[in-house]
């Protein structure tokens, strides 16, 4: 769930017409102190974390003076919410409360509709007041072809008792909240509490709004940077994931960090899913084992082989981790072979050294776990490859034997290599990468087996080198699919030619990042 | 009979040229869908497999008849609009196929549908077979696997999850169980076809004897369910499979998220619901094809 912050929520409503307190963002004492100046009147301070109950942790003050602005930021800043640190406050000009309101709007599922909700009494506790009286919670389905209209807002709020010219202006802002909603993909939205101060007007003095995460592409002008459900900022590896995730839309790719640090002491696994309910499955199979996850990871739906070598170099980022477990629902509609070739080519270049179990069941199952058996047979940690006639429950016992086995040795985070490019390197754009042929090499190959190994055909010899056989236009556009087949080919068959260049936008430097800390864990332990 | 797809369904393809749509194509045509026509505005004329390419869904109605049924292979961002262009043309059953369709779309979608009186599957769906006769999207992946995955019968399976759908039936299969319809109603929290609304429909089919779902924590659905079966309008034996006991109960998006769901939702709300209205809750999906069979077998006897 792409959550924005209160501040940020603020000025969506203020764009769409409601009426917000005055205020201003600041990052320092002294900011504040400035903010509550150029305000000139009594202010509040309120730390943007997304957290409930900011209140009662201290993350809220009130400030008559600049000065007591300056001070309340200061411990604002200095405190953990929790467990969050607090970067920013929101500085707003005090309102004068007469009444408190709550509304909210959130998808009802059974009825396919957004809900509009409505009640007199808001503030801190609305979940409790809702309980204890239905009668002052209204709710209204809304036609999303309509819209939520004023006098749709008004029949919902005079069922709670509001009249007057008091039940004219809250109509009329819920109008207008819908329409904000509507309009940034709200998953939910909530103004509580909604305010009447004692001038009149309606204000709305805090604001949560969650925009559906598929819809973030629409509005870039939010600065989403990682749409997904957290509860926390996104980890750094998480921003580098979500990049691959949103410039690759072929297949469903997930990474979700479970622990920030790996205790080596403990039996960590990396976890490499397929498909939500396969994935759940085959969770429950590893920690009815024992194990610990360092991420949660989902690459299905028929993901791209360089999708699933960029999953599996970034779940090898993680340092400390005993195994790499792969597995799915078992019967997966998706090519498998694809998997695995992303998976070769990832263990292949970093050496692994740890075992991994690697349950692809599904289609070309046979095919997969043959690419595994043949190709990573001389890497030094084990691999194992099972299909959908081995449970998730045996798969995890595996990995366990394998683990004792390789005495629980730990995976060392690598640095990213790449070959040297030189200059007979005749190479092509892909959709996502480029293909970099040494084409002098190419002399000595007896096989060719890079043309055989392309099934969509797109090479062709030309004075005995490969080269495309189509327009460099139409491979980057999609006609190379990035199946790596043959480069795996080239690489065990033949001359070790081909490279595919699967770039992940700050990976390598997060990389160097873990391993001087990787560094200077073992230099303490000498 | 099976359920909103048999051998007789006219079947159109949205977004035929792209990389899934021709793969697919493949796979429904082999496997005995009767796929009539294709649609990719700007590519009228050319043909896929043999399917005829249209730049419309009104054209292509126009050349080839009316259209029953159309899946729809578009990037997320198309999906909305390749919907309501099916729905406006008199497709009755849009089959969505891809993932990360954003939720206001899918809620138009909705709207729209249920006033056209068509119906529509997922988003974020492999898909639906009913064995032996015709499959839409991507299910079984291709012909060979869908063959040999699924066979003809007379259990309806409904899941959330894409890869245990296939899993489920597998097993089934394995376990000498055949299925009317197998459908993936899809993993997102608004989907067209829900499992309340499956069952419903295998309720009617004289085909289907007994339902399997599998549910997941979050939405209404599976509770939904249970309400049905209580109230008596569901009374063929449905056998249940719940996953995410480990995982958090469902996502909470704010207050009022918790003022309209309650207690709903949770791991723990659906099973116990279930269980209450009398649905067979299995503790892991190896259970599914035993307790199928048993259940089967003591219809047959009553009879
Ligand atoms: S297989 Fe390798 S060495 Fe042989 S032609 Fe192809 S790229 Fe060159
Ligand atoms: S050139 Fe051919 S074999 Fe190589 S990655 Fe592209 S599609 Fe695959």
């Amino acid at each position: 769930m792409a959550r924005l912050f209160e501040y940020q929520s603020k000025k969506l409503l203020k764009q769409g017409g409601i009426p917000v307190p005055e205020g201003k963002v600041v990052s320092s004492p002294e900011q504040a102190a400035e903010a509550a100046r150029e305000l000139g009147r009594p202010v509040v301070l309120k730390a943007q974390v997304w957290a409930t109950g900011r209140a009662e942790k201290g993350g809220i003050h009130f400030a008559d003076s600049p000065e007591e602005a300056r001070k309340a930021a200061r411990e604002i800043l200095a405190i953990r919410i929790s467990g969050l640190s607090v970067e920013k406050i929101l500085v707003e000009e005090k309102i004068d409360i007469q009444s408190e309101y709550f509304a909210g709007l959130v998808i009802d599922d059974a009825e396919k509709s957004p809900v509009m909700l409505f009640s007199s009494k808001g503030g801190t506790g609305i979940e409790e007041i809702a309980r204890k009286h239905p009668d002052q919670v209204a709710r209204a389905y809304v036609n999303v072809s309509k819209g939520f209209r004023e006098y749709e807002a008004r029949d919902l709020i005079r069922q709670t008792g509001v009249f007057g010219k008091t039940l004219t202006w809250l109509s009329r802002v819920l109008a207008k909240f819908f329409q904000v909603s509507q309009k940034y993909d709200a998953r939910s939205a909530e103004m509580n509490p909604l305010v009447l101060a004692s001038d009149g007007t309606v204000y709305a003095a805090d604001c949560h709004f969650v925009v559906d995460d598929y819809a973030v592409f629409r509005h870039p002008d939010l600065g989403i940077e990682v749409a997904r459900e957290f509860d926390r900022p996104p980890t750094e590896l998480e921003k580098i994931a979500y990049q691959v995730e949103k410039n690759d839309h072929r297949g469903t790719f997930y990474f979700f960090q479970m622990l920030d640090e790996v205790d080596e002491k403990e039996n960590v696994l990396g976890f490499n899913g397929a498909g939500g309910g396969g994935s759940m499955m085959s969770m429950d199979a590893v920690l009815d084992q024992g194990f610990k996850l360092a991420n949660y990871c989902d690459t299905s739906g028929n993901p791209s082989a360089s999708k699933v070598y960029r999953a599996a170099k970034i779940i090898l980022s993680q340092p400390h981790i005993k195994g790499y477990f792969a597995s799915g629902s078992g019967v997966a509609s998706q090519e498998q072979f694809h998997s695995a070739r992303g998976l070769t080519k990832a263990f292949k270049e970093e050496g692994l050294e740890i075992p991994a179990v690697l349950r692809l069941g599904g289609n070309f199952e046979e095919k997969a776990i043959e690419i595994l058996h043949t190709y990573l047979k001389d890497i030094p940690g084990k691999v194992e490859g099972y299909g959908r006639e081995d449970s998730p429950e045996f798969c995890a016992e595996r990995m366990k034997k394998l683990i004792t086995d390789n005495d629980f040795l730990s995976h060392k985070v690598r640095p990213l290599q790449e070959p040297e490019i030189t200059e007979e390197v005749y190479s092509f754009q892909t959709p996502t990468g480029e293909i970099r042929i040494n084409q002098e090499k190419c002399l000595n190959c007896s096989t060719k087996a890079c043309i055989e190994a392309c099934t969509q055909n797109i090479l062709k010899l030309e004075q005995q080198k490969p080269v495309l056989a189509i327009s460099r236009e139409d491979t980057e556009k999609g006609k190379c699919t990035e199946c790596l087949a043959c480069e795996i080919f080239c690489t065990f068959h033949e001359q070790d030619a081909i490279f595919i260049h699967l770039p992940i936008k700050g990976l390598k430097e997060y990389r160097e990042k873990v391993i001087r800390k990787q560094e200077k864990c073992s230099d303490r332990r000498k | 009979m099976s359920i909103l797809v048999n051998e007789q369904s006219k079947v159109l393809i949205q977004g035929i040229t792209g990389r899934e749509g021709m793969v697919r194509t493949r796979l429904m045509k082999d496997y005995g869908t009767q796929v009539t026509a294709g649609v990719t505005p700007g590519k009228g004329g050319q043909d896929v497999y043999g399917v005829p390419v249209y730049d419309s869904v009104k054209q292509a109605v126009e050349e080839c008849g009316e259209l029953d049924i159309s899946v729809v292979f578009v990037p997320a961002f198309l999906v909305k609009e390749a919907a309501l262009e099916a729905i406006d043309a008199g497709v009755r059953l849009a089959v969505l196929i891809p993932d990360r369709v954003p939720i206001h779309d899918v809620l138009e979608i909705s709207r729209f549908s249920k006033q056209e009186q068509a119906r529509f599957v997922g988003p974020n769906t492999l898909g639906l077979v009913s064995p032996g006769k015709a499959v839409l999207g991507m299910i079984g992946g291709r012909a060979k696997s869908a063959r040999e995955w699924f066979s003809p019968g007379s259990i309806g399976v409904s899941s959330r999850s894409g890869g245990m759908t296939s899993a489920i039936s597998y097993y089934l299969t394995k376990a000498g169980l055949g299925q009317s319809t197998i459908i993936h109603v899809g993993g997102d929290a608004v989907v067209g076809l829900s499992h309340p609304e499956v069952l419903q429909l295998f309720e009617e089919d004289p085909q289907t004897q007994l339902m399997v779902i599998f549910g997941e924590i979050g939405t209404s659905q599976e509770e939904r369910v249970a309400d049905l079966v209580s109230e008596g309008r569901i009374q063929k034996p449905v056998v249940a499979y719940i996953g995410g006991k480990a995982a958090k109960s469902g996502t909470r998006f704010s207050h009022a998220g918790a003022i309209v769901e309650g207690s709903r939702g949770s791991h723990e709300s659906k099973v116990r619901l279930l269980k209450q209205a009398g649905v067979h809750v299995v503790d892991a999906v190896a259970d599914i094809p035993k307790k199928a069979g048993q259940l089967l077998k003591e219809k047959g006897n009553k009879q």
